[in-house]
């Protein structure tokens, strides 16, 4: 049998860490992900099956909530995506089409994504010069989708920082634009 | 050029791709005597108008979602835009 050995996405394997200056740009694999899309006409059934499975209320529009296992985000009209730690709920499609049966598709996407958390004095800075997101209006618990790098990514704002999500092909091409970024503002 | 999301608010023009004509929403029945004639003016035909013109939008990087923008082609003036979701099951269609 082959000797698998699981990378991250900059293909490394441990999580990449850059501090440059006061910032701090931390590769952060450790997330499981899902997309929940409500069905056509099951709407109410997928919103009240995701509170039971979740704990909390799907987010509103452009919102992320978060509850003591899972948290998720708004993507797109009647789409959310959830996330949980990816050492305890590996199998979060599995759990979560168990939890909503027919009223919501699942989809897993775990693998599909790279996540970069952004931490430090000059954060904002770096993330305002990446990106025409209005990140200064932006509140903690906000999410906002945008292009950084001509990449598609989803943009947190959390107390501590900011969390970058984009496609794991480009994980590469993101980490540098994220450093660059940080060299001209740290 | 800004749209005016109707879930989002102003996006940059940059954030949405443009399809065409909104009339792409009525697809005609494959079923129907004349489907032949229909698809063919369905795929081919377009309106050209200076002026007011309905037409689809999709916001590639923000939402994912369809818009019908109604857009002045003269001066590219928004007067409306709606989820094309929306204009669609008002038609009769999604069934």
């Amino acid at each position: 049998m082959s000797d698998l050995k699981p990378v991250t996405p900059l293909g490394g394997e441990t999580a990449r860490v850059d501090t440059i200056g006061g910032l701090t740009i931390l590769e952060n694999p450790d997330w499981a992900l899902a997309s929940l899309s409500a069905r056509q006409d099951h709407d109410a059934e997928a919103a009240e099956s995701a509170k039971d499975f979740l704990g909390f209320d799907l987010p509103e529009v452009g919102a992320m909530a978060v509850g003591d296992v899972f948290s998720a985000f708004w993507i797109g009209p009647r789409s959310w995506m959830v996330a949980a730690s990816h050492d305890d709920h590996e199998l979060l499609v599995a759990e979560m089409k168990i939890a909503l049966k027919c009223a919501a598709s699942v989809v897993e996407q775990t693998d599909g994504w790279c996540r970069f958390d952004v931490a430090g004095a000059a954060a904002f800075d770096l993330i305002e010069r990446s990106c025409a997101a209005s990140v200064r209006a932006m509140l903690a618990g906000q999410v906002v989708h945008t292009t950084i790098h001509h990449t598609g990514c989803f943009l947190i704002r959390d107390d501590g920082g900011w969390s970058v999500l984009g496609p794991r092909s480009s994980a590469g091409s993101l980490h540098h634009a994220l450093v660059t970024a940080a060299h001209s503002v740290a | 050029m800004i749209i005016n999301h109707p879930i989002l608010g102003p996006r940059d023009a940059q954030e949405f791709t443009y399809l065409g004509d909104a009339n792409l929403i009525d697809r005609p029945d494959w079923r129907a005597e004349n489907a032949i004639k229909a698809f063919h003016d369905y795929l081919h035909l377009r309106d050209n108008p200076a002026g007011e013109h309905r037409e689809l939008w999709f916001h590639e990087q923000g939402d994912r979602s369809w818009l019908v923008v109604t857009r002045d082609t003269l001066t590219h003036e928004i007067t409306s835009v709606e989820l094309a979701r929306d204009v669609a099951r008002e038609r009769g269609r999604g069934k």
